[in-house]
């Protein structure tokens, strides 16, 4: 019997699935694209291919585009699923969980394994995954590079959070001769800066934060979020299927 | 001078509307006055005693905010930017008729608004205290009830008297007993009735401009509401979380909050803000010596977020916890609403206090937050309880 979760995040889609053993047999992630509904289809048939169906599999569905997975048997939010992934990835109670996600950051406060409370960012797309993208495509350059040459950088600040305005305000940067990789540092600082406010409205539980989502392979946004934390930020490759796995783990509690 | 001739418009509206403007007519031809009002801390018992109808004007629609964004700004509150626009646009039937308008002092937004708004249509502001714990904020209130009554008298040729106020201060008293009473069948578990069906017919009895017909509807209401109950009738599911509503008047996002919650898994059980219990808790002590001074003092006990501080929403909300077996806590703030935005941290930490999860959501008119808006009362929802 296997227990898949599909994570279909506003970027990026991810799908785990689990034995009875909670051991990994299954991970994929792909752009989500412009339809949640073809790329569930497409999720599905790859999961065929891996033998793996609705005979032997129960799904659980997540994401902002959780609703467009028709043949799941019950949809989670998102949040929830971070809080127990990350506790499992990480194998840990007690702590708080920062999920960088595309249209949405999230500071998860998790009790006995279990979300107890949660901030989200507002309605717009400040410190957020898109608001990256959209700041390293103004630059020419793709996220990782982005990350990488903000380490070396310097100086700048972006002191809008709006990403129409901050991308004008990057335009005007590189109009006025800054360097790309000072332009790139103000960019993490504006991101990394943005998540801290929101950990500090939100009242962490403990000093122990662990990254998910699409980020959590950038060394430098760890390192700046460790810093102004004050505690390091603990993240893992797999980081980015806490979501995936959390529903994957829901999965096995359904009837 | 008064007016009774339909908006230029008229003809463009959609039917239900003109039929509401038609309704309103009805009432001006045979002589009526309306009395515009925005919020619990107009003293209905004076505007009763003046003969005058009195209706609320608070808008709760996204229709008229781009036409009042042409003179406020982009960054304020959808409710005084709605309300506003009704009125520029001659919209609503009730701001259209209104023979006068009576705003308060309250929160910044609102008291700025009434002054433009006094621009197009006969506006009285009446000053309110926000510091309640002060000996004179009694004293002053009450000169500003003596003070609005002698602007209505002078207004409309009336005089109003003890014997009305003593009269209109039973019949509303009759009236927030019942609305008590409505609101209080959410302590039944599971409810009798859905939050959101509750809160229509607050809304639909605030246009009734009959309140002793209303009161016989409520009545009526409620007594069929709890032999359906002991009927076996269930609209809510057993164990369906049990929320409470705080924050700030919610009628312009009921469907966006309130029916998210209750079809997520949640029951809307108590509406703690000025369309719910708030308002409704607190009598005019009907036989006090001085009518003027009990009408005053009442008023002072809303604990609404532009008071400083706000002793009475913190007194109350405990209270509400415990009386209706809360599970959770969701404020609704509408955009821009510095007092209760600034006052959910005080809240959150008194709901988290007494061991219950909180959550506060922003959000506005428009729709164009209603997934994230899903996500996060779902995500709230989900919460187990930690034992």
């Amino acid at each position: 019997m296997y227990f898949t979760g599909i994570d279909i995040g506003s970027t990026s889609a991810k799908v785990v699935a689990l034995n009875e053993n909670n051991d990994i047999l299954y991970k994929n992630v792909m752009p989500t694209g412009w339809s949640s509904t073809d790329t569930a289809e497409k999720i599905r048939k790859d999961l065929s291919i891996g033998g793996i169906d609705g005979g032997n599999s129960k799904f659980i569905a997540t994401g902002y585009g959780r609703i467009s997975v028709p043949y799941a048997d019950k949809t989670i939010t998102e949040i929830t699923c971070h809080g127990k992934g990350a506790a499992f990835l990480y194998d840990v109670d007690t702590c708080t969980v920062i999920d960088i996600g595309g249209q949405d950051t999230k500071i998860i406060s998790i009790a006995k394994g279990q979300v107890v409370d949660f901030i989200m960012n507002d309605k717009c797309s400040a410190g957020t995954g898109r608001f990256l993208e959209i700041m390293a495509s103004t630059l020419g350059m793709d996220l990782a590079e982005l990350c990488n040459m903000a380490k070396t950088g310097s100086g700048i600040s972006i002191s809008s959070m709006c990403t129409v305005f901050a991308e004008s305000e990057v335009v005007s940067l590189i109009g006025s001769g800054h360097s790309k990789k000072d332009i790139a540092y103000g960019i993490i600082e504006s991101i990394t800066n943005k998540v801290i406010s929101l950990c500090g409205k939100h009242a962490a539980t403990n000093n122990k934060f662990y990254l998910t989502g699409g980020l959590c392979e950038s060394d430098y946004i760890i390192e700046s979020l460790s810093e102004k934390l004050g505690s390091k930020v603990i993240s893992s490759p797999l980081g980015r299927y806490a979501g995936a796995v959390g529903a994957a783990l829901s999965a096995k509690s359904l009837k | 001078m008064s007016n009774i001739d339909l908006p230029s418009k008229f003809e463009e509206f959609a039917d239900a509307r003109r039929q509401g403007f038609l309704k309103v007519k009805e009432i001006k031809d045979k002589g009526g006055k309306i009395a515009g009002v925005f919020c619990t801390f107009t003293p209905s018992e004076i505007l009763d005693a003046a003969g005058l109808f009195s209706v609320g004007l608070c808008g709760m629609s996204e229709e008229t905010i781009i036409d009042a964004e042409a003179d406020l700004p982009k960054n304020l509150c959808p409710l005084i930017k709605s309300s506003y626009g009704f009125a520029l646009t001659d919209k609503c039937p009730y701001t259209y008729f209104s023979d006068i308008i009576i705003g308060e002092t309250t929160c910044d937004g609102k008291k700025k608004m009434y002054e433009l708004l006094g621009e197009i249509k006969d506006t009285y502001i009446m000053q309110l205290p926000q510091g309640v714990d002060r000996e004179y904020a009694h004293k002053m209130w009450e000169s500003e009830l003596y003070r609005l009554i002698k602007t209505l008298e002078e207004k409309f040729q009336v005089k109003i008297t003890e014997e009305k106020l003593r009269k209109a201060a039973a019949l509303r008293n009759k009236q927030r007993n019942l609305y008590n009473e409505l609101f209080e069948l959410g302590k039944l578990d599971p409810p009798p009735i859905k939050g959101f069906d509750i809160y229509k017919v607050i809304e639909g009895s605030g246009f009734s401009f009959d309140v002793e017909g209303n009161c016989m509807r409520l009545r009526e209401l409620i007594d069929n509401t709890k032999k359906a109950y002991e009927a076996g009738n269930r609209p809510v599911a057993a164990g369906a979380k049990r929320i409470l509503v705080t924050g700030c008047p919610i009628g312009g996002v009921l469907d966006k909050v309130v029916n998210t919650i209750e079809s997520n898994g949640g029951a809307v059980v108590c509406f703690e803000n000025c369309g719910g219990v708030k308002p409704v808790r607190h009598l005019v002590d009907e036989n006090a010596e001085s009518i003027i001074s009990a009408i005053a003092d009442r008023y002072l006990k809303i604990g609404c977020s532009v008071m400083s501080p706000n002793i009475r929403r913190m007194e109350m909300l405990p209270e509400l916890l415990k009386e209706f077996k809360i599970d959770g806590v969701i404020e609704t703030v509408l955009q821009a609403c510095h007092p209760y935005s600034v006052e959910t941290r005080t809240i959150k930490k008194l709901v988290n206090d007494a061991g219950l999860p909180y959550m506060s959501i922003e959000t506005d008119y428009s729709k164009s937050d209603l997934g994230q808006i899903k996500t996060r009362i779902s995500a709230f929802l989900e919460m187990e309880p930690v034992r």
